[in-house]
């Protein structure tokens, strides 16, 4: 196993996800397996290459006005969320 | 019958009045309730939605408005965010979200007149290449119910295998429209990076992913991609250049075309695989085509390559789902740390819980130069060996997928072994270059495909020449037993 269990708890808490005692044996085994395969590229001869920025050679990214385009779906959006009131998005209390 | 005629055909007669929008709109609905059933191939079906759509379309052709697609239904991927809608992207996360707008590629299709028929199952977030990782259950292959259509865009490969509908939209990161549309004896094209708006396209890996369409034929194909393409100020890596009129160019002649046959693509291919591609290469040989060999020495990076780059976009991406602005919450949270953890634990299934994982990994502190940087530069000698062979060649031509469909639940608990199903397909999207997946034949009864790669921009020459390897052969016009 190239990755430990602690490896793993450690990248699961990184990316904020809950992951049981039950399953975390088999998330050890795949990440592993996952790890080994991707290894393969550290043997890779990339020369001076330059790591790639855009797939399309020469693409620049654009840039827009800064002007005022969309207009206000505060309440469209918000029918999307678990918890809002009076506009504002509901989250556990997080200063007591 | 109405579900084995090609768009152009079903466009002309509803110009010429011989049947309306809503009964072709009708006949397709019912095609969907009777098979889907055991198909799977839908997520959402929207049938009032879908008849209210085609008496719009009726209006606007009786009102004088013509169109190749006015009138004709389709299915969108359950990627593409559809105003009203549930998107749930194949996943529990957005099992309650409702899209409040339009992806680009749902307001052209709809401006032109397509009415939707519902949304198409698929891998959770993309991610798969069996159906078997959405949270609505996997979906059959039409071809032998026992076996998987491909992924990740398995409904939308199912449903136009099934002739559920005329044509459906699918996105393509590493293989999701080629593969799955190989698997069901489809044709399928991934286009040019930045071809195909990807607003409101939900985001797996933005630097690979793409829209395009699955339909039966190339020249329906060519329809819906002169539709979707273009120019959109809405994504950023959207390309500004004008879209051709891609049926107009489907009959040109291939005499003189200079097809490559990468070595890469060969060496190790199973042997009637194989002999089903030397004889599309005959075909394409006898319509005049010439063939050099070509190698790409870096192309076996691709895969490794791809499953560094696509986890650590995808992390980056999914790190939206938080559990506060939509999609899902978990129950009684104790603070905001357990909120973020268990929705996301809860919400997320476990290809992509892998996934975000992988790609957390790599990008984290003491490993970044390792993988990302690596697997960047891996990327960048891909891409000038596709670009140098692009040089001497007008496109490259191999084999779609290593297989046939495979078993459901085969490779569901082997990752490594599942993502070589993409092994031939990964490479055009780390290049960003147009892919499409044409039928070529039967291995025990099951389509195979054949893959074309052309360079940037040159979705006319695949379809051009797809087109015509489709007048040659019927492969395209089989339809699997009992969907006839």
């Amino acid at each position: 196993m190239s990755l430990t269990r602690q490896d793993v708890e450690k990248i699961a808490h990184l990316a904020r996800l809950a992951i049981s005692d039950q399953e975390m044996p088999a998330y050890v085994a795949s990440l592993s397996s996952i790890v080994d395969f991707v290894d393969q590229l550290s043997r890779a001869d990339t020369g001076a290459v330059q790591p790639m920025a855009h797939p399309l050679a020469g693409q620049t990214q654009r840039l827009r006005p800064d002007e005022v385009t969309e207009t206000d779906c505060r309440e469209k959006y918000q029918a999307n969320a678990p918890a809002v009131q009076a506009g504002l998005y509901l989250v556990p209390r997080v200063i007591e | 019958m109405l579900h084995t005629r090609t768009i152009g055909e079903l466009a002309d007669s509803l110009e010429r009045r011989e049947i309306s929008s809503v009964e072709l709109t009708r006949h397709f609905l019912a095609r969907i309730e009777r098979f889907d059933p055991s198909l799977n191939a839908l997520i959402t079906p929207t049938p009032e939605r879908a008849l209210a759509e085609a008496a719009v379309a009726d209006q606007r052709r009786s009102a004088g408005e013509r169109g190749p697609l006015l009138g004709i239904p389709l299915i969108h991927k359950d990627i593409f965010c559809t105003d009203g809608v549930r998107t749930s992207c194949g996943s529990r996360m957005l099992d309650n979200f409702v899209a409040p707008y339009d992806a680009t590629v749902v307001a052209r299709l709809k401006a032109a007149g397509a009415v939707m028929m519902g949304k198409a199952n698929m891998d959770e977030f993309a991610m798969g290449s069996s159906n078997e990782t959405s949270h609505y259950g996997a979906v059959k292959n039409p071809w032998d119910e026992a076996k998987v259509p491909g992924g990740s865009s398995g409904g939308s490969a199912a449903a136009v295998a099934a002739r559920l509908a005329p044509f459906a939209t699918g996105t393509d990161t590493g293989g999701s429209i080629r593969q799955p549309a190989a698997l069901t004896g489809v044709t399928g094209i991934k286009p040019t990076y930045g071809r195909v708006s990807r607003y409101g396209m939900i985001a797996f890996a933005s630097s690979l992913d793409q829209a395009g369409v699955f339909a039966p034929s190339a020249a329906d194909a060519a329809i819906v991609m002169r539709a979707m393409s273009g120019f959109d100020p809405r994504d950023s890596t959207s390309v500004d250049k004008p879209v051709p009129d891609y049926p107009a160019e489907l009959n040109a002649p291939l005499k003189g075309l200079k097809i490559g046959l990468l070595k890469e693509f060969f060496d190790g291919l199973e042997g009637r695989n194989g002999a089903l591609i030397g004889a599309a290469l005959d075909v394409f040989r006898s319509l005049g085509a010439q063939t050099a060999d070509v190698s790409l020495p870096s192309l076996p990076l691709s895969v490794p390559t791809y499953y560094v780059v696509a986890p650590a976009e995808c992390s980056s991406n999914l790190s939206r789902f938080d559990g506060v602005r939509f999609g899902y919450r978990c129950e009684r949270p104790s603070d905001l740390l357990d909120m973020y953890k268990r929705s996301r634990g809860e919400g997320f299934g476990a290809e992509v819980k892998r996934r975000i994982m992988t790609g957390t990994y790599v990008l984290s502190a003491g490993y970044f130069d390792a993988y990302y940087l690596k697997a960047q530069k891996a990327r960048q000698l891909i891409t000038d060996e596709f670009r140098a062979a692009f040089e001497r060649v007008d496109l490259l031509l191999g084999p779609t997928t290593p297989t046939p469909a495979f078993g459901i639940g085969a490779k569901i608990d082997d990752p490594v072994t599942m993502y070589l199903n993409d092994i031939y397909t990964i490479g055009a999207n780390l290049a960003g270059l147009p892919a499409l997946s044409a039928p070529c034949g039967f291995i025990d009864d099951l389509p195979m495909g054949v893959q074309l790669i052309g360079p940037h921009f040159a979705e006319a020459r695949l379809l051009n020449a797809a087109h015509r390897f489709q007048l040659a052969t019927d492969w395209h016009t089989r339809i699997p037993r009992g969907y006839a």
